[in-house]
């Protein structure tokens, strides 16, 4: 009896979790533009998705935001998660309080703390601005992911490596780079997924002229409901699935994360 | 030692930290020295010391404000703790293999765009949304329920976007839980509730604060989710901010207000790490969660 009652509870909260999302994809696929009821299946909306020319370019500079940010944080954050694990250093205890610290500050704070200095430094709002901030709050993840990758590794082939003649890069680039591939691999996706979904961070540090997917969408749904953000949300969904996936099958593979 | 190795090791140290100085550190500190000068009109700040932004943080008006949005993340905490911890516990009772599982079926949405899911709630807190057709449709309401546009909603998107950030720190500390403390217990006589308020609580507090930590703060600042289910009536701090910085133009009052959430932050850390102190054992944060 208690038995079904906790798988009860359970599955009482993946149901409220997934409900809403279920809605929204439903929806996307609803020829009622208002979703009210079902008036039958239909590719409209993803068809005027698709020729909305606004809604098309803003995707592609989330693209585009999301690739260059994921890929010079996942190379900027795994270097910092080698050197963390490997090296002493003066003020290594300060950078890994600062990891932590940057993974724990509110969106809204690192917002304005980015647009006071890019205004400081008179860094135009748009493309740039918007890589750094991304940049910045994807790189904890990262080093996070790499690190506890590493803890987890018998180091000794390192030592191996060094005694046979191995310089400090050939050891990161030969020996301990194919050890921690799955959580570099992994710590990209995560990096890239948390940048094509932020809205906070960018709508401080984005300008006029380069908008993104996620504050269009922002735009479109405050006027009011709108079918293709039905089709638009419901790609986004699923693309972070299929992502989130892989990168979680990378980790759990030869299983020492954790 | 040759030339290369000191490359690899200054590059691999030098980047990260110069990349952290420059984007969180002096901009954080930025924020702070803002929160001490003056506004203009034509060029956002003066440089000239003044009180200003924060005699506005004190001002009885806005103090109520504050009250208002202070208390909707903390009633949102609550709400996610009270589904949080009866959920972990019923979680512990399944098999390792399929509390992976549920684990990360319940990962996966909050990777996903919090806007798309804020915006499906929407459709969900309706006049002609789900549940208003649910209770209309077993009878136990007549006119649909007025739930959209209200501190309800806002409170609802919040704890909905936030529940799995008071899940996974709770479940971290639960999984710590040395059990044989409470077969003990049981064994001298302890009942079910006592087992629960002396044993498993006081262990999990470092989990329920760090949950605490990592669902107050963002709720904070979640501007678009008052916008989109409270109608913009039911301000969230993340709102007054994003005024002072983008309409109003009050700078000062801005980074005065996020100076707040940052003291409000290491509060809540030194709260952490008082509690994971007494209860003697690593708990919810740290890198082993992420």
């Amino acid at each position: 009896m208690t038995r079904i009652f906790k798988l009860g509870f359970i599955g009482l909260v993946l149901l409220y979790v997934y409900t809403p999302i279920m809605i929204l994809v439903v929806n996307s696929f609803n020829a009622s533009r208002y979703g009210n009821k079902w008036n039958g299946f239909t590719f409209n909306w993803y068809e005027k998705l698709f020729e909305n020319d606004s809604l098309m370019q803003a995707g592609w500079h989330t693209l585009q935001v999301g690739l260059t940010s994921a890929t010079a944080a996942t190379v900027i954050g795994t270097l910092a998660a080698v050197a963390l694990q490997r090296y002493r250093f003066y003020g290594k205890g300060a950078v890994s309080s600062l990891v932590f610290v940057t993974m724990l500050t509110p969106d809204i704070v690192m917002a304005i703390a980015l647009l006071i200095l890019f205004i400081t430094l008179g860094i135009e709002l748009g493309y740039i601005s918007l890589l750094i901030a991304h940049i910045t709050f994807c790189l904890p993840f990262v080093i996070i992911s790499v690190f506890s990758r590493l803890k987890g590794m018998d180091m000794s082939v390192t030592e191996a490596a060094r005694d046979l003649g191995a310089n400090e890069w050939q050891v990161f680039s030969k020996v301990i780079l194919p050890m921690i591939l799955p959580a570099v691999a992994s710590g990209w996706l995560l990096s890239f997924t948390l940048s094509i979904d932020d809205v906070i961070v960018s709508s401080f540090v984005t300008g006029p002229g380069y908008e993104i997917l996620p504050l269009k969408i922002y735009s479109m749904v405050r006027v009011g409901v709108s079918p293709e953000v039905n089709a638009i949300s419901t790609l986004l969904f699923v693309g972070s699935v299929v992502l989130i996936v892989i990168s979680q099958l990378l980790l759990r593979k030869r299983g020492s994360w954790k | 030692m040759n030339k290369q190795f000191n490359q690899f090791r200054f590059w691999a140290i030098g980047l990260a930290t110069s990349w952290l100085a420059l984007f969180v550190l002096v901009p954080s500190l930025m924020v702070l020295v803002v929160s001490f000068l003056t506004r203009d009109v034509d060029f956002l700040i003066k440089f000239e010391f003044s009180l200003a932004g924060w005699e506005s943080v004190f001002d009885p008006n806005f103090i109520a404000l504050l009250w208002d949005s202070l208390s909707m993340s903390m009633i949102t905490a609550v709400i996610c703790l009270m589904v949080a911890y009866p959920f972990v516990m019923c979680l512990m009772g399944l098999p390792q293999r399929w509390r992976g599982i549920v684990l990360f079926l319940l990962i996966v949405p909050f990777w996903t765009n919090s806007l798309v899911r804020i915006y499906a709630i929407q459709f969900l807190l309706g006049k002609k949304g789900l549940i208003n057709e649910a209770l209309q449709f077993i009878g136990l309401i007549d006119k649909p329920l007025d739930m959209l546009y209200s501190q309800f909603a806002v409170i609802f998107g919040l704890s909905y976007i936030l529940l799995p950030f008071m899940i996974l720190p709770i479940y971290s500390s639960m999984e710590r839980l040395d059990f044989r403390l409470l077969d003990a217990a049981k064994d001298l006589g302890a009942t079910t509730k006592q087992r629960l308020l002396r044993i498993t609580l006081p262990l999990t507090l470092p989990g329920i604060i760090a949950g605490f930590l990592m669902v107050v703060l963002p709720a904070m600042g979640m501007f678009f989710v008052s916008d989109l289910l409270g109608g913009s009536k039911h301000a969230l701090l993340g709102n007054v901010i994003k005024n002072q910085f983008i309409q109003t133009r009050d700078w000062p009052f801005g980074a005065a207000l996020s100076v707040l959430m940052i003291l409000l932050l290491s509060f809540m850390l030194w709260l952490y790490y008082r509690a994971t102190k007494m209860s003697n054992r690593e708990g919810g944060i740290n890198d082993s969660n992420f």
